[in-house]
C-alpha cells in the first residue's frame, strides 16, 4: 500500500523512526523482533490456509468437504441446532424476534453519537427481558407453549447469562450494603449467604439445583430444571458480586457520606444518589469481569443436561456422519463466546470513559 | 429511643447565661453540659453554649482540641453521650426524624469540600433541595445559579468539581449547603486545606454571607476574620471551652493564660 501523497514527508520519517526506536534499537531487540517475526509468518500463513483459503464453505453433506481446511459447511448445516436447540422451526422467529431486539438496544450503545442511546439501553434492561419473558416461553396471548426442555443452543446460553447477569448485580449490590450495615442482624445474615455462596464451585451449586433441591420442596411444588439452574447460577453470581461492589462502597471516602449527611440526606438517598452512583462506577471493570466469567460459566449446564451452545456442538461432533469435525466446532463455540465477551469488554471501557469525571474525591 | 421535647419554650433561651447585644435574644442552639467520648477517649468535656439567631461565632485553638467535633455534634455527624443539644427548637436525640429535622436547617462546609465528583457543579447545588426539600426542578435550578452568582462562579456551573480549582470548589460547597436555604451555617476549618492565593476569594464569600445575616459557626484560624465578623470568638483546648469573649476582648485582653500562649503563637509567625 502507497501512502497518500499529501502526507508530509516527516510523518514517514516518524514511521520508520518508531520502527527503529522500538524494534531495532539494540542487537537484543533486533533478535526478538526477528524471532516474533518468524514465528508470526510460520503460524499465520498455515492458520489462514486452514481457515480462509482451503476452507469448504459451500456443499450440502460431508463428502463435499475434501479439501486440507477446515470443513465450515458443517457448521453451516447444523447452525440451526447450535443456535436454537431442539426449539421448533416454526415458531424460531420468536427467537429471531428476541436477537434482534437485543441488538436494537445494545449496538447504539457502541454508538457515541447515537441519539437517546439511554433509552435503548433502558429497554433492554426492563421491556426487553419482559418481552422474551412472554415470547419464549409461549404459552400467552394465544402463542404456543415450548417447553424449556427445548431450548438449546446460544439461545439458552444467552438467556442463562443475560437472567444471571441482569438479576446478580441489583441482588450483589443489596448484599454489599447489608454486610456494611450498622444492623448486626442484617450484616450477619449477609455474611452468612455471600461466604457460603462463595465458597461453593457453580458445578456444585448447579447440581445441588437439579437433584437436592426437589427433594427439600414439598409435593407438588416443582420448578423446571431450567429454572432450578437459574436460581442457582443467581444466587451464586449475587454473592460474588456482592464483594466487588463492597470494593467499590469501601473506595468512597468518608467525606462523601458526611456531606451526602450534611445536606439531609437519608440513608436510602444518600446512598442512590451519592454512594452507589460512585462506587459502581469505580467497580466497572470488576463487574464486567464477573459477567465475562459467569458467561462463560454458563457452560456447566451442560452436566445437568442443559444444552448451551457448547453443548449442542459437543452433541454434534460426534455425529459419524461427519468426518473429524472436532476443531471446527471449538473454534466456532469459542468464536461466539469471545464475540459476546469482547462486546461487553469494549463496552465497559466505553462506560468507564464516559463516567469519568476527571476527578476521585 | 428517647422521647425528649421536641418544641422548647423559647422563655427558656432568654436565661443563657452570654448574650449578645446586639442581636434579638432568640436562641437558635442550644449546648448544655454536653460530654463526648470516642471509646474510653474524653473529647468533649462539658461543653456549654447558647448562640443567638443571626449571631457569629468563631472557634479557634490548637489542633486536637475537639473543634471539629463539636461542630461535627451539632448536625449529628457525631453523637454526643451526656448533656443537650438543641438546635432551632430541636432537640438531638436517637430519633432519625429529628436528627433530618435539623439538618434540613444546618449547612455545612467542610475543610476538604466533598463536592460530589460525580455530578456537576449544579447538580451538586440542586441535588438536597430536589430530594430531602422537594423543590420543582425549574425552582431549585434557579436558586442554584442564584447562589452560584452569590459565590461568584455561575460561569462553571457546567463542569464537574474535578475541573475546578480548591478555592472555586469550595465557594460551590458554600453555595450547595445555602441552596437548601438553612438557619444555620457551619464551617469546619473551610480555608485550610487552600492555597493562600484561593484563601481569599472564599473568606470573600463567608463575609458577603455574615453580612446578610445567617447564623454562622466558624472553625477557623484566620483571625482576621474572626476580628472583623465575629460577634463571639471561643478558645477550645483539651475538650473545654477555655474562653468566649468578643472579638475586641479576646485579642486584647485575654483572660485565661491558655488563650494569651495560643494567640501569642498563631499571631507571631
Ligand atoms: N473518629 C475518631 N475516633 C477516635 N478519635 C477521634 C476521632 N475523631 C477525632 N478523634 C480525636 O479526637 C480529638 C479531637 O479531634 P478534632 O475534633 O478533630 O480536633 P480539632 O478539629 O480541634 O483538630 C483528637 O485527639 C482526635 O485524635
Ligand atoms: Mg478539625
Amino acid at each position: 500500500m502507497s501512502l497518500p501523497s499529501e502526507l508530509p514527508p516527516r510523518q514517514e520519517i516518524g514511521v520508520i523512526g518508531w520502527v527503529r526506536k522500538n524494534l531495532f534499537s539494540s542487537w537484543y531487540n533486533i533478535v526478538l523482533t526477528l524471532v516474533a517475526a518468524y514465528l508470526v509468518v510460520t503460524s499465520v500463513g498455515p492458520l489462514l490456509n486452514w481457515v480462509f483459503l482451503e476452507a469448504t464453505f459451500t456443499g450440502e453433506t460431508a463428502a463435499d468437504c475434501s479439501g486440507e481446511g477446515a470443513c465450515w459447511l458443517f457448521i453451516g448445516q447444523r447452525l440451526n441446532f447450535f443456535i436454537y436447540g431442539f426449539y421448533p422451526d416454526a415458531l424460531q422467529w420468536r427467537i429471531d424476534i428476541m436477537f434482534g431486539l437485543l441488538a436494537v438496544a445494545f449496538a447504539p450503545q457502541f454508538i457515541e453519537r447515537f441519539p437517546a442511546r439511554k433509552w435503548f439501553g433502558i429497554f433492554g434492561l426492563t421491556g426487553l427481558p419482559l418481552i422474551g419473558y412472554i415470547l419464549i416461553p409461549g404459552g400467552w396471548f394465544g402463542l404456543e407453549e415450548v417447553p424449556s426442555s427445548r431450548w438449546g443452543g446460544l439461545m439458552l446460553t444467552l438467556i442463562l447469562a443475560y437472567v444471571g447477569i441482569l438479576a446478580a448485580l441489583p441482588i450483589g449490590t443489596v448484599l454489599a450494603l447489608g454486610r456494611r450495615s450498622d444492623m448486626p442482624i442484617i450484616r450477619g445474615l449477609c455474611v452468612v449467604f455471600i461466604e457460603v455462596w462463595r465458597a461453593v464451585p457453580l458445578i456444585t451449586v448447579l447440581f445441588m439445583a437439579s437433584v437436592m433441591l426437589p427433594l427439600f420442596l414439598p409435593d407438588g411444588v416443582n420448578f423446571e430444571k431450567l429454572m432450578r439452574a437459574l436460581i442457582g447460577i443467581i444466587l451464586w453470581q449475587s454473592a460474588y458480586m456482592a464483594e466487588v461492589v463492597r470494593g467499590g462502597l469501601q473506595a468512597i471516602p468518608k467525606g462523601q457520606y458526611e456531606a451526602a449527611s450534611a445536606l439531609g440526606l437519608g440513608y436510602w438517598r444518600k446512598t442512590g444518589l451519592v454512594i452507589l452512583p460512585q462506587a459502581l462506577t469505580l467497580v466497572i471493570p470488576g463487574i464486567v469481569n464477573t459477567f465475562i466469567s459467569l458467561f462463560k460459566d454458563t457452560t456447566l449446564v451442560l452436566i445437568i443436561g442443559l444444552f448451551d451452545i457448547l453443548g449442542a456442538v459437543q452433541s454434534t461432533i460426534t455425529d459419524p456422519a461427519w468426518r473429524n469435525v472436532t476443531t471446527e466446532g471449538y473454534v466456532f463455540v469459542a468464536f461466539c463466546f469471545w464475540i459476546f465477551c469482547f462486546g461487553m469488554s469494549r463496552y465497559s471501557q466505553n462506560l468507564e470513559r464516559k463516567l469519568d469525571t476527571g476527578h476521585k474525591s | 429511643m428517647t422521647e425528649q421535647n421536641t418544641a422548647l419554650n423559647p422563655e427558656d433561651s432568654r436565661t443563657s447565661p452570654v448574650e449578645s447585644a446586639k442581636h434579638a435574644d432568640k436562641t437558635i442552639i442550644k449546648v448544655v453540659d454536653m460530654h463526648k467520648w470516642y471509646g474510653t477517649f474524653h473529647v468533649l468535656k462539658g461543653l456549654n453554649l447558647d448562640v443567638n439567631e443571626g449571631e457569629r461565632i468563631v472557634i479557634c485553638g490548637p489542633s486536637g482540641s475537639g473543634k471539629s467535633t463539636f461542630i461535627r455534634c451539632i448536625n449529628r455527624l457525631e453523637e454526643h453521650q451526656r448533656g443537650q443539644i438543641i438546635v432551632d427548637n430541636v432537640e438531638l436525640t436517637d430519633d432519625v426524624k429529628q436528627i433530618d429535622t435539623v439538618r434540613k436547617e444546618v449547612g455545612m462546609v467542610f475543610q476538604h469540600f466533598n463536592l460530589f465528583p460525580h455530578l456537576t457543579v449544579l447538580e451538586n447545588c440542586c441535588l438536597a433541595p430536589l430530594w430531602v426539600r422537594k423543590v420543582p426542578k425549574r425552582e431549585a435550578e434557579a436558586t442554584a445559579m442564584e447562589y452560584l452568582e452569590r459565590v461568584k462562579i455561575p460561569e462553571q456551573a457546567h463542569k464537574y468539581p474535578g475541573q475546578l480549582s480548591g478555592g472555586q470548589q469550595q465557594r460551590v460547597a458554600i453555595a450547595r449547603a445555602l441552596c437548601m436555604k438553612p438557619k444555620i451555617m457551619l464551617f469546619d476549618e473551610p480555608t485550610s486545606a487552600l492555597d493562600p492565593e484561593m484563601i481569599k476569594e472564599v473568606l470573600d464569600v463567608m463575609v458577603e454571607l455574615a453580612g446578610s445575616g445567617m447564623t454562622m459557626i466558624c472553625v477557623t484560624h484566620e483571625m482576621g476574620f474572626a476580628k472583623t465578623v465575629a460577634d463571639r470568638v471561643i478558645f477550645m483546648d483539651e475538650g473545654e471551652i477555655v474562653e468566649l469573649a468578643p472579638p475586641e476582648e479576646f485579642f486584647t485582653n485575654p483572660r485565661e493564660a491558655r488563650t494569651q500562649q495560643f494567640l501569642k503563637q498563631i499571631l507571631h509567625h
